[in-house]
């Protein structure tokens, strides 16, 4: 631990009676403020009835607290402002695309006829929600050129999860499972955890010097055993594939399927149709390029464009034009069955919608190309200051690596601290793995040329801080967040998952 | 009189009889950082040697400990269940992982003695 | 365009910052031969009013339950959601931040995650629950598979009264991923025997409660059954509003418990986003499934909360991890957490005995009309009746009549004539006296 910095001590001095620093205001959990009895809903008195749950009564209180509704309120009003948002400021979180969430897409996903319809009415009651997902279905369609989409995967991994068992599908109708799936090292975790899930081999492909799939070394791990391969284009370096159509090629030849992480299509929609470049299965985070909210960890929508090769292997269900207008297929005997339960995410779908109309194709165009320039625009400008992990321009995300980091002791960890103190969410860290101490930096559309150029003097100013031996400040950042840095080593050793009432304590002797 | 060998995935091993100690080096305990769980062998396991013999992990990484020679499972270290960090304080000696019976001692004999190791770890910077 | 700030000065500006002509040179990495010159064929840009003109008439085409009387269940559930609820979880600080992966700026979503954690524990019984999954059948498939790691066996037998869309996601697992699945047929009745079917190759028995035909069991039999035969037993709920009546899974033996969470917070939505609960015991912790949080302190020495345990999850052990799971059901989570915090035990106490007296005395009304029989000793707020015609068609011919009057189980259950004239129907505490007047009378007068 490095001596207590200036900063610290006068901590210290100004030490409130409370514990609250202002508008940062301390909570306890709701089960530290419960009173028994007590509850913010109102319900009618139950009538009579006949008793009908036999011997199963539960016997045992459940151990919920009661609040009123206003403690309700300000619980999470409170807990709430212990976060940082895209709301409030730049979030380049790279891979994750933070891009404004337009308050339409809430409005419209909450209309009655929407919000309020149950998943098993009866199809004629539900032809306008057919109708909806059936016009999403058309504009995933036409962005990525491909023939056909499965619109319930729950979320991107839940996505690769599909297609990689359509994949598996369509090989075991051939009676060829085949045993590997090339995945390259910079690859998303999810891709090796998904095909080693399906029971493939995961087989590592390196990188080569330009940060892009070595295409001798792919070629080289090809053979009548490998079932397909797994590459995000725009790859998780930021760059764009450029042996990509090669690489399909490849793969083709050797009766293997091509699947696309579309983690990054953001950077291409409207420019590139995937379809294109002859990849058979690519998810769709919609809550990346579509926009819908992150709300803290999802929920998100992956649905999957596939090639004529995997239509037939798609999982129920589907929407389909019939004679009496839209129906929906909820069985139809095929090789894959059902991987969600009901119909998929429609309330993302909704809002995937309403982002996609708002744009139009041009904005959905303009919006990729403003992404792409606002991260080379980064690029360009802190390149001189930090050090970029590759040479040349950029897609949608800037990668730097921590060599001019080299001889201060400050790491990329404590370089991304240091950023919540001035106002910024971190950058995304140590990832991809092949860059050694990566920080990979994604502004999307949403952030204006104002705003970038302002953050782009904060991250020159902490690399300048850095490199003139203050490697004790960042050390101790951040200084100004409600919680300072959390010890994961305690939380790990000693995991306490839950809350429990407190033993009650003995008398004294 | 026993003696200590290592393996180039950073294991250690002490053989006593036909009895090997198995544990991580300090270099291997440094690179990971504060270790939070570990997960042992059952006994009567056989392990091949370069096969999976136990898992350790730290807060942002897990890695399989491998077999640095083959043999069955005798013993394990279970302290290290309710207190993993005695890896990070004493990797050598309290922070051993399992014993093993040695099935071919030979195996024993390929392993780095000391001054080869550290001359291995050198040469990783 | 209203959500892109950078002007054309702007764009000029940046491109001689970077060194290039143009936009379309930053993408010269693209072969020439894909790279399109043009926007693709489809609509350009809508005013918000357009858009929500748009929308609107596609919702209007719709009957949404809010509407008429709605009787709807089979694993979804129409409850009443206080408007602070919605009201919260729209705060831009919960809506629009990420993954709490740093924790000094995620303090708010990961106490929410450990409180929520903590009810659901509470609620099912349990030891320990996770941060969410993506909805009970998904999470109650990931209890299977983590069984299967847990018993290093690999069969799963399916009770005939587990929600046929939970058997079939299981099902596709089991088929793309390697283990045996032994499914139980359709139980309508509630009398099954699944102790013939476990035997020492059987990973996990996998039961609902209440089960997909509305009753409910005690489990403590079956539970230790599996127990002697080392297999596990996951107890999947599809209404949560139950447990605040019903005995818990965890009082009955339950290994694994998993639940649909949609009924407390989270609407309808024609299926989805919902919320996947999954609770266990504290041994089986490090098989888990998804994200956890937990407890800690800070430099400072003060409470807070951080992700833990995640060396089980994709991020950092890629194809060992626990599951492939990453984004999963977090404002859903949220939600839940805020309506069962305002409802708490007195709350949520109340809320089950009004949903149990009200398709108590539905089934009363229901079942005394001539040539209608209830196949229920006991239920919730769901029960199962035998109709003398078609289900299907009556589900049709009371929609017509602006009744959305419950689900047939051959919808679910295809191809089996045996189950054709079966309806599910349920009631919470959105249906009224008059609701129940009415779908009496219109059930009635299509039957005549």
């Amino acid at each position: 631990m490095s001596a207590p910095t200036q900063i610290q001590s006068e901590r210290r001095v100004l030490r409130t009676i409370s514990g609250n620093k202002g508008l940062q205001i301390e909570e306890p959990l709701i089960f530290e403020q419960g009173m028994k009895g007590r509850s913010g809903v109102d319900l009618p008195a139950v009538p009579p009835h006949k008793d009908r749950l036999g011997a199963l009564k539960r016997k045992s209180d459940i151990g919920l607290p009661g609040l009123s509704e206003p403690q309700v309120v300000r619980h999470y009003t409170k807990l709430s402002q212990k976060n940082y948002a895209i709301d409030m400021g730049v979030y380049p979180l790279g891979s994750c695309t933070m891009k404004h969430n337009p308050r339409l897409n809430e409005k419209v996903a909450r209309l009655p006829g929407i919000g309020d319809l149950h998943p098993m009415q009866p199809i004629s009651t539900v032809q306008g929600a057919l109708e909806l997902i059936d016009q999403l279905a058309h504009w995933l369609k036409t962005l990525t050129n491909m023939p056909a989409v499965a619109m319930s995967p729950a979320a991107g991994a839940h996505g690769e999860l599909c297609g990689i068992m359509t994949i598996r599908a369509a090989l075991l109708a051939k009676g060829d499972a085949r045993k590997r799936i090339l995945v390259p090292e910079s690859a998303h975790g999810t891709n090796p955890a998904t095909a080693a899930a399906c029971g493939y081999e995961v087989d590592p492909v390196p990188a080569d010097d330009r940060g892009r799939v070595d295409l001798a070394a792919f070629k080289a791990k090809l053979g009548p055993d490998v079932a397909g391969t797994m590459i995000t284009n725009p790859n998780t370096c930021g760059l764009f594939e450029n042996d990509i159509i090669d690489i399909a090629d490849a793969i083709h030849e050797i009766g293997g399927y091509f699947y696309c992480d579309g983690a990054n299509f953001n950077a291409i929609v409207g420019r590139v149709r995937p379809g294109d470049l002859g990849i058979d299965a690519m998810h769709i985070n919609l809550h990346k390029t579509f926009s819908t909210p992150h709300g803290g960890g999802g929920p998100g929508s992956g649905p999957v464009v596939l090639s004529a090769a995997l239509a037939p292997y798609a999982p129920v269900p589907y929407v389909v034009h019939g004679a009496n207008g839209f129906d929906l297929v909820e069985r139809n005997g095929s090789a894959f069955g059902r991987l969600k339960g009901f119909h998929g995410q429609m309330g993302m779908f909704v809002r995937a919608l309403a982002y996609m109309m708002s744009h139009g194709s041009d904005g959905l165009r303009q919006a990729s190309g403003d992404a792409v320039l606002n991260a080379n625009y980064i690029l360009a400008g802190l390149k001189d200051e930090m050090t970029p992990a590759f040479p040349g321009t950029c897609m949608h995300e800037a990668l730097f690596n921590d060599e001019f980091l080299d001889g201060t002791d400050v790491t990329t960890l404590d370089f991304a601290k240091a950023m919540i103190d001035e106002g910024y969410h971190p950058m995304t860290m140590y990832f991809p793995l092949v860059v050694h101490g990566a920080l990979l930096m994604e502004p999307t559309e949403t952030e204006s040329k104002d705003g970038l150029d302002r953050y782009i003097e904060v991250v020159k100013g902490l690399a300048k801080r850095a490199k003139a031996g203050d490697a004790a400040y960042f050390k101790g950042a951040p200084y100004h967040t409600p919680r300072r840095r959390l010890d994961e080593t305690l939380a790990a050793r000693q995991p306490v998952l839950r809350w429990k009432p407190e033993a009650p304590k003995k008398a004294a002797e | 009189m026993s003696e200590v060998r290592y393996s180039q995935e950073h294991e250690w091993v002490k053989l006593d009889g036909d009895t090997a100690t198995i544990g991580i080096t300090h270099y291997a305990q440094e690179q990971l950082g504060d270790v939070v769980f570990v997960e042992l062998p059952e006994i009567g396991k056989k392990v091949e040697k370069g096969k999976e013999l136990a898992m350790v992990e730290s807060v942002k990484a897990a890695s399989e400990v491998y077999a640095p020679v083959s043999g069955e499972v005798i013993e394990v270290n279970s302290t290290l269940t309710e207190t993993p960090a005695t890896v990070n304080e004493d990797a050598l000696g309290k922070g051993w992982f399992a014993k093993l019976k040695v099935a071919d001692k030979g195996q024993f004999a390929t392993l780095m003695d000391e001054a080869a190791y550290n001359k291995f770890v050198e040469g990783l910077h | 365009m209203r959500y892109l700030p950078l002007t054309e000065e702007d764009r000029r500006a940046m491109l001689a910052a970077i060194g290039v002509q143009s936009v379309d040179a930053l993408y010269s990495d693209v072969p020439q031969t894909v790279h399109l010159t043009k926007p693709v064929d489809l609509p350009g840009f809508k005013s918000e009013l357009e858009v929500e003109r748009h929308i609107g008439a596609l919702a209007s085409k719709n009957l949404g339950t809010g509407s008429c009387p709605s009787f709807l269940g089979a694993g979804a559930y129409r409850h009443h959601i206080p408007a602070s609820v919605d009201h919260l979880i729209q705060r831009g600080e919960f809506l629009t931040s990420y993954t709490p992966y740093q924790p000094e700026v995620t303090q708010g979503t990961l106490q929410y995650l450990f409180e929520f954690q903590t009810q659901v524990a509470l609620l099912t019984g349990m030891d320990v629950a996770n941060a969410s999954m993506y909805d009970g059948a998904t999470a109650t498939c990931e209890a299977v598979t983590m069984a299967n790691r847990v018993t290093r066996r690999s069969r799963a037998v399916l009770s005939g009264g587990l929600h046929p869309h939970y058997r079939e996601v299981i099902e596709t697992h089991g088929k793309f991923t390697g283990f045996e699945v032994t499914a139980a047929p359709a139980d309508a009745k509630g009398a099954e025997d699944l102790s013939r079917l476990i035997d020492a190759k059987t990973s996990c028995v996998v039961v609902q409660n209440p089960s997909f035909f509305g009753h409910v069991h005690d489990l403590s039999d079956l539970a230790k059954v599996c127990h002697d035969a080392g297999a596990l037993l996951v107890v999947a709920v599809t209404e949560v509003v139950s447990l605040g009546l019903v005995t818990p899974p965890g009082e009955m033996g339950a290994d694994i418990v998993t639940a649909e969470g949609q009924s407390l917070g989270v609407p309808l939505s024609f299926g989805g986003p919902y919320v996947g609960l999954f609770a266990t015991r504290d041994k089986f912790i490090r098989q888990m499934p998804g994200r956890l949080t937990g407890q800690t302190v800070d430099v400072d020495g003060k409470r807070g909360w951080v992700l833990t345990l995640s060396t089980r999850e994709q991020h950092i052990r890629r194809e060992k991890a626990t599951s492939n799971i990453c984004t999963n059901s977090g404002l859903c989570a949220l939600a839940f957490n805020i309506h069962l915090t305002l409802l708490g035990e007195a709350g949520l106490t109340k809320l089950a005995e009004l949903n149990h007296a009200t398709a108590s005395r539905l089934a009363d009304r229901l079942s005394a009309i001539p040539g209608v029989t209830l196949f229920n000793e006991t239920l919730f707020n769901e029960f199962t009746l035998a109709l003398p015609k078609p289900a299907t068609e009556v589900v049709e011919a009371l929609a017509r009549k602006r009744i959305l009057g419950g689900v047939p189980v051959s919808r679910l259950y295809p191809g089996d004539a045996s189950l054709a004239n079966l309806l599910l129907v349920a009631a919470t505490e959105t249906v009224s006296d008059e609701d129940i007047a009415a779908y009496e009378a219109a059930l009635k007068e299509v039957l005549r």
